[in-house]
């Protein structure tokens, strides 16, 4: 994605977390994310942020799987190999339920996790640059993207005005890469050297 | 002050002063440490039992199922039993996990992680019986529906057979990815503390690179709730065709229409009894108690009376049908062959167990009893096996021909191979006990500030005040901060 500045405050508590929101909303700051160690509740809707479709893709993907299971069976039955199963009809709505309600959510769930993962840019192997290592401890990390019309310091003092602790500069790629936790690989900071040297 | 309150006359769900640290630091630290001398001791038999269990299975395997003592007249035993039982055994963790999620049971949070491994790896082992049970066991992709070259010769989508396929792969499936989804932010968790590079690596690699961020934190929770809905039908959906596997045959004793909510009943009362087994010993080796309470214990033990008595009144209802059908066979089936007859002794292990020993938990200090909750707990789990070898077996034994009469006590392999299952189960459970964190961290965490002790302390002097003067601070703080959006008002003190 792209490598960018940010100055981070941490809160300790979603009550200081809250008003500090709303004040560095209406201060006409540009919040790019608030990392938090489990889903507080109404945040989503502090920060102006949608709410997800990923229920719609949910629904989708059982239709797909509901219309998958019916199809194939009627079509295995009564055009590929029809068969006489005990004088049984060969489109025996009832005995097909279960198998395509089991399908319906076999591929509602499935997608659903794929769509999440990729929404989510989550995948094994995958890192992502991590403002505070008790972001997914205990404290509420936000992180303010310095704009070229942001005073950083301002901006500091006034994080620090509303709660804000551990207040700090960091320079962090926004996307993901593979690599390995264990490692300090920044892998951004050598592109842009590389970069500049090109 | 949070607005999200809960009364002070509710149970506290985390016992304990604790703050978000604590309670990262309480679940996580065991990961940490090395497992203690009842780990090794308690992995080392399971290790020992999953090697007869592969064993026994490999020996039927190579001399055919004759090595089982089925015969022609009994057709399904040990093996179908035990295949019942543990895939009943998982239904309780779905119930945790999803169907109490709708229903916004908050004392879901302290157990179902464990609930839901629980149901993952029995649904791994009761997956084991039906395919050994092939003889041929490397045909057994036969039964997934593909073109193939002999003919194409497609399965039987009419047998509840073929349904059972489809319904337990789709719950092992679904259970696994409810699970493992809500498992990524806890990996980040122990990622993100850990001091060894190779926990790093590793806990880095299962976190999926999780981050914390709000806007997945808002899909996963859009997510946990769909996969929840998904759930709900399903688990009920597995064990009635599981059901239906007897229900559709014409055999007296099999050929009933209430085995659905009957084998549903019975699959979550034997599998809240699974959970008490083996939260009772988690909770006490990994020093969770204050996370797993007595008012968790107890609301289980409310579900198992519940259940229980379902299944007695279903025991029941089989009877009176039975004689108010007045079809001989049926009534021979159940009076003289069930509750008589060479195995009748299986039907009163089932009938104690499973309807008349449960009663005890019309106490509450049953309830609450952690000896009593954990003895009864295995009681249940006897009875529950036997209900499955009752309906199973004695409905098989006693043919419409007396000259089919046969009797039926398992052989070594089969034994062996029911052992071998508890050793599948306990491996995986020791394994997931030493390396996962055992109770969802980031979800208690969500109801600490609620449901915790100390923080439900605080709120005792709200609940003192009258109600004009508790509105009149909450107007007080509106006009302070009109950012709250209904989630959180911020302190009067």
């Amino acid at each position: 994605m792209a490598v960018k500045n940010f100055v981070v405050a941490s809160f300790s508590d979603e009550a200081v977390l809250f008003p500090a929101v709303k004040k560095v909303r209406t201060a006409g700051y540009k919040i790019h994310d608030v990392y938090t160690p489990f889903p507080v509740h109404g945040l989503d809707h502090a920060l102006g942020l949608r709410e997800t479709s990923l229920h719609t893709a949910g629904f989708i993907y059982g239709i797909t799987g509901t219309t998958t299971a019916l199809s194939c069976m009627s079509w295995v039955f009564n055009s590929d190999w029809p068969m006489n199963i005990g004088g049984k009809p060969h489109f025996p709505l009832p005995a097909f339920i279960p198998i395509t309600f089991e399908l319906t959510v076999l591929f509602s769930a499935v997608g659903m996790v794929l769509t999440f993962c990729y929404l989510c840019q989550l995948a094994p192997f995958v890192k992502k640059h991590i403002f505070h290592p008790r972001q997914t401890d205990d404290l509420f990390v936000m992180a303010i993207e310095v704009t070229p019309k942001t005073n950083a310091e301002e901006l500091k003092s006034f994080l620090a005005s509303i709660g804000g602790q551990q207040i700090n500069e960091q320079r962090a790629e926004t996307g993901w890469w593979y690599g390995s936790f264990a490692k300090d690989d920044r892998v951004f900071e050598t592109k842009r050297v590389e970069a500049v040297n090109a | 002050m949070h607005l999200k309150y809960e009364s002070t006359l509710r149970e506290p769900l985390v016992d304990g002063v604790k703050d978000y640290h604590q309670v990262t630091e309480d679940i996580i630290s065991p990961i940490e440490a090395k497992p203690g001398m009842l780990w090794y001791v308690g992995f080392s038999i399971s290790l020992i039992l999953l090697a007869f269990g592969i064993f026994s299975v490999t020996w039927e395997v190579y001399y055919g199922t004759g090595v089982w003592n089925l015969n022609k007249t009994i057709g399904w035993g040990w093996d179908i039993t035990n295949f019942v039982w543990w895939v009943g055994i998982g239904h309780a963790g779905t119930l945790i996990s999803a169907i109490l999620m709708l229903f916004r049971q908050g004392w879901r949070t302290g157990v179902n992680r464990a609930a839901e491994a629980m149901t993952i790896f029995a649904v791994m082992c009761a997956g084991q019986f039906p395919i050994f049970h092939m003889g041929r066991v490397w045909m057994a992709f036969f039964v997934l529906p593909y073109p193939n070259t002999r003919g194409p010769l497609w399965v039987n989508f009419n047998s509840p057979l073929l349904w059972d396929v489809f319904a337990i792969s789709t719950y092992f499936t679904v259970s696994l990815l409810f699970w493992y989804s809500g498992l990524i932010p806890d990996f980040a968790t122990v990622r993100d503390r850990a001091k060894t590079k190779l926990r790093k690596l590793l806990y880095g690699i299962a976190s999926f690179g999780w981050t914390g961020s709000t806007k997945h934190w808002q899909r996963h929770e859009s997510l946990s709730l769909v996969l929840a809905g998904l759930s709900t039908p399903l688990v009920l959906s597995v064990h009635t065709i599981v059901s239906f596997d007897f229900a559709t045959s014409v055999i007296p004793g099999w050929h009933t229409t209430i085995f659905p909510p009957y084998f549903v009943a019975g699959a979550i009362f034997s599998g809240f009894a699974m959970v008490q087994t083996l939260l009772i010993i988690v909770r006490k080796i990994l020093k969770l108690e204050e996370y797993i309470t007595l008012g968790h214990m107890e609301a289980m033990n409310k579900v198992i009376v519940l259940t229980g008595s379902v299944v007695g009144c279903a025991y029941l209802t089989e009877l009176f049908m039975a004689w108010y059908a007045a079809v001989p066979y049926e009534f021979a089936t159940f009076y003289k062959y069930r509750a008589a007859g060479p195995l009748g002794w299986s039907y009163w292990i089932m009938m104690t167990c499973n309807v008349i020993t449960p009663q005890v938990f019309w106490f509450r200090k049953m309830r609450r009893n952690v000896a009593v909750t954990f003895v009864m707990s295995i009681i249940v789990n006897i009875g529950m096996w036997f209900e499955r070898f009752v309906i199973i077996c004695t409905s098989l034994y006693r043919d419409y021909l007396p000259s089919s009469w046969a009797y039926y006590r398992p052989s070594w392999p089969e034994v062996g191979f029911y052992m071998g299952t508890f050793g599948l189960f306990f491996t995986c459970f020791f394994l997931f006990a030493k390396y996962f964190p055992v109770i969802a961290v980031a979800e208690i965490k969500a109801v600490l500030k609620t449901s915790g002790e100390s923080f439900k302390k605080d709120m005792e002097k709200y609940e003192q005040q009258p109600a004009e003067q508790f509105e009149a601070g909450l107007h007080h703080h509106d006009d302070h901060h009109h950012d709250t959006h209904g989630a959180v008002a911020h302190a009067h003190n």
